[in-house]
C-alpha cells in the first residue's frame, strides 16, 4: 500500500493537521494580546516622552508639566539594591544546592520551599516586610523597599543558579578534582566558568522581574512627589507612581503614567533581550 | 571468585617480575551502596610501564581506575574496603589528603574536558594550585607540557585561543598535557579514545607509549587491538573479579583462563 492510500497513514495526517492548526491558533490568541498591550502603551506613553521626564520631578495634582525624574532614580536605586542584596544570597544557595548539597534530602526541602517562595504573590512578600522591617523602624523607607525587592529576586536567583549548575557536566568537575583542585576551587574556576552565561541571565531576569513589581514597595518604600536618595525615607519609584497617577483625574498625571509605564517596559525588553543574548552566547 | 591458583600465579608473577612495583592493590572490594562492583580484586601497577584493564561492559574496569585516584570519593555512597598501596602508603585510609593524592595521580577521561577558559590557562591551571612559577618559567611549562602531549606545534601560535575550539582529538591530547603539567607519578587513561576518530587515536596512543618511559600508566579499554598495541601488562575483568592478569603477549596469545580466550576471541563481550 502506498502512504497515500493507507487509512492508518492518512489519519495520522488528519491528526497532525488539526494539532497544528490547534497549535498555531493558540499561539496567535497569546501574540494578539501581547501586541494589543505594547501597542496601546507605545501609543499612550510616547506622547509624553520629552527631556522633562529625565530632569524634572514628579509634579503636583493639577499643576501640569514636571517629569520622573525622582522616580526613575528612585527606581533604579531600589533595583540595584535589591538585586545587591538578593543576588550573592541566590547564587549561594543555588551553589550549595548544585554542588554541596546535590546529594542532600535538606537540599530537595529547599527547592520546594523556594519554589513556593518563587509563585509567592508579591503583595504578600510586601506584607511581610512591612510587619518585619517597617513597624519595627517606625516608618516606610527605600531601605525596606530594597528588602522586599531583594526578597522576590533570591528564589529566582536560587533556581536558575542550581539549574545552571546542574547543565555544567559532571565529568568537568572530575577533571578539575583529577587535577587536584579542592571543590571550592572546582566551583569557583571551572563550575562557574562554564555556567556563567546562565548565571548573568538568571540575575538579569530577576532585575526584569523586580523592576516593574508595585505590590511589594506600596507597603515598604511607598513613594513621594520629591527628589530624595536617604534611604530611611519613603523613595519615589516608577511602579508606584504609576499606580498613584493612572487613576487621577488629572490628565497630565495620567500621561506621566502612561510613559513611566513605558519606559519600564522597555527597559525590561532590554534586558529580556540582554539575557537572551548572552544565554544564547554561553550555549554555544 | 577469583580461584586461589590465579591469585596466587598473579603474585607469583609480581615477585618473579624484575619491574618495580608502583601500586599494589590488595584484597581490594568496591561498593556502590550495597551492591559489590569488584571482588577481592589483586593487582600489582608496574613502574613505567602501562596496564590494560580488560573486559565487558560492567566488569568493573572503570571502577577499579577510579578507585586509583579516589575519584568515587565525589560521590556519596561508594565505599572500598581492602589495600591500595602507592609508593609505600595505602591510598584508602581515612584522612589521607585527596588533592595531594590526585595531584600524583592524574587521569585522562573518556570525553575530552577541556575547561572553558584559553589553552594556555587550561595548562597552568593546575600547576598554578602546587607551584609558584614566574612568566617564563610557567610559559616554559606549557610550552614541555605540550609538547610531550605533542600538540605544541599545533597550538604554539594560538595559546589564547579557547580550549574548546580545538578538534576532539586535540582537545584530549590538551587534558594529557595538562596532566603531565603538574608532574604527576601514575596516569589513569579512562577509555581516552573512545570518541576519537582513527587518525587521532593512533596519536593518542603512540602518545601513551612514549609517556610509559616516565609515568606508571593505567588504560581501561574495549579495544582489544588497542590493549595489545600500547600496554606492557593486561588485566582481564569479569563481572567484578580479575580473572587473569600477565604480560600482554602472554594474555593474548595464550590465556589460561577459559573466560579470558572467550572474551579475547570475541565469544561474548
Amino acid at each position: 500500500m502506498t502512504p497515500n492510500t493507507n487509512p492508518y497513514y492518512a489519519a495520522r495526517k488528519r491528526k497532525n493537521a488539526i494539532s497544528m492548526a490547534l497549535c498555531v491558533s493558540a499561539t496567535l490568541f497569546g501574540l494578539t494580546w501581547l501586541v494589543l498591550i505594547l501597542a496601546t502603551l507605545l501609543w499612550n506613553g510616547i506622547a509624553g516622552l520629552n527631556l522633562a521626564i529625565f530632569t524634572e520631578n514628579t509634579p503636583p495634582p493639577n499643576a501640569g508639566g514636571g517629569g520622573l525624574a525622582n522616580a526613575i532614580v528612585g527606581s533604579l536605586m531600589l533595583t540595584a539594591i535589591g538585586v545587591a542584596i538578593g543576588g550573592p544570597i541566590g547564587i549561594l544557595a543555588g551553589t550549595y544546592m548544585a554542588e554541596y548539597g546535590r546529594y542532600n534530602r535538606v537540599t530537595s526541602v529547599i527547592r520546594f520551599i523556594n519554589d513556593i517562595l518563587l509563585s509567592a504573590p508579591s503583595i504578600i512578600i510586601g506584607l511581610f516586610v512591612y510587619g518585619a522591617i517597617v513597624r519595627p523602624m517606625g516608618g516606610f523607607s527605600g531601605l525596606a523597599g530594597a528588602i522586599a525587592l531583594a526578597v522576590i529576586v533570591i528564589p529566582v536567583v536560587v533556581r536558575t543558579t542550581e539549574d545552571m549548575l546542574l547543565l555544567v557536566p559532571n565529568q568537568i568537575r572530575e577533571a578539575a578534582a583529577a587535577l587536584g583542585y579542592p571543590r571550592s576551587h572546582v566551583i569557583r574556576l571551572v563550575a562557574y566558568r562554564a555556567a556563567r552565561a546562565g548565571l548573568i541571565t538568571g540575575v538579569l531576569l530577576a532585575v526584569a522581574r523586580i523592576s516593574g513589581e508595585t505590590a511589594p514597595l506600596l507597603f515598604t518604600a511607598l513613594s513621594n512627589q520629591f527628589w530624595n536618595v536617604d534611604l530611611t525615607k519613603t523613595v519615589a519609584n516608577l511602579p508606584v507612581t504609576i499606580n498613584n497617577f493612572i487613576n487621577s483625574a488629572d490628565s497630565n498625571w495620567k500621561q506621566l503614567a502612561w510613559t513611566g509605564a513605558l519606559l519600564i517596559t522597555a527597559a525590561v525588553l532590554t534586558l529580556s533581550i540582554a539575557a537572551r543574548a548572552i544565554g544564547g552566547k554561553g550555549s554555544k | 571468585m577469583m580461584t586461589g591458583a590465579a591469585a596466587a600465579q598473579i603474585m607469583e608473577h609480581a615477585k618473579t617480575t624484575p619491574h618495580h612495583v608502583r601500586i599494589a592493590i590488595n584484597n581490594l572490594d568496591f561498593y556502590y551502596g550495597t551492591s559489590k562492583a569488584l571482588k577481592s580484586v589483586n593487582l600489582p601497577l608496574y613502574a613505567n610501564k602501562a596496564t590494560a584493564f580488560i573486559g565487558p561492559s560492567g566488569c568493573g574496569k572503570s571502577t577499579l581506575l577510579r578507585v586509583l585516584n579516589r575519584m568515587y570519593d565525589l560521590y556519596p555512597g561508594q565505599r572500598a574496603t581492602g589495600e591500595v598501596v602507592l609508593d609505600g602508603e595505602n591510598i584508602l585510609k581515612p584522612g589521607l589528603d585527596l588533592n595531594l593524592l590526585r595531584a600524583r595521580v592524574g587521569m585522562v577521561f573518556q570525553k575530552p574536558t577541556p575547561f572553558p577558559m584559553s589553552i594556555y590557562d587550561n595548562i597552568a591551571f593546575g600547576v598554578r594550585l602546587y607551584e609558584k612559577l614566574n612568566k617564563s618559567e610557567m610559559d616554559e611549562r606549557v610550552q614541555r607540557s605540550l609538547e610531550k602531549a605533542a600538540l605544541w606545534k599545533e597550538v604554539k601560535d594560538k595559546l589564547n585561543a579557547s580550549g574548546l575550539s580545538l578538534s576532539g582529538g586535540q582537545q584530549q591530547r590538551l587534558c594529557i598535557a595538562r596532566t603531565v603539567a603538574v608532574k604527576p607519578e601514575v596516569i589513569l587513561f579512562d577509555e581516552p579514545c573512545s570518541a576519537l576518530d582513527p587518525i587521532s587515536t593512533a596519536k593518542i596512543e603512540e602518545l601513551i607509549d612514549e609517556l610509559t618511559s616516565d609515568y606508571t600508566i593505567a588504560i581501561v579499554t574495549h579495544n582489544m587491538q588497542q590493549a595489545a598495541r600500547v600496554s606492557q601488562h593486561t588485566a582481564f575483568m569479569y563481572l567484578g573479579e580479575l580473572i587473569e592478569f600477565g604480560e600482554t603477549n602472554g594474555i593474548f596469545t595464550s590465556p589460561q583462563d577459559k573466560r579470558t580466550q572467550d572474551y579475547i576471541t570475541g565469544r561474548f563481550g
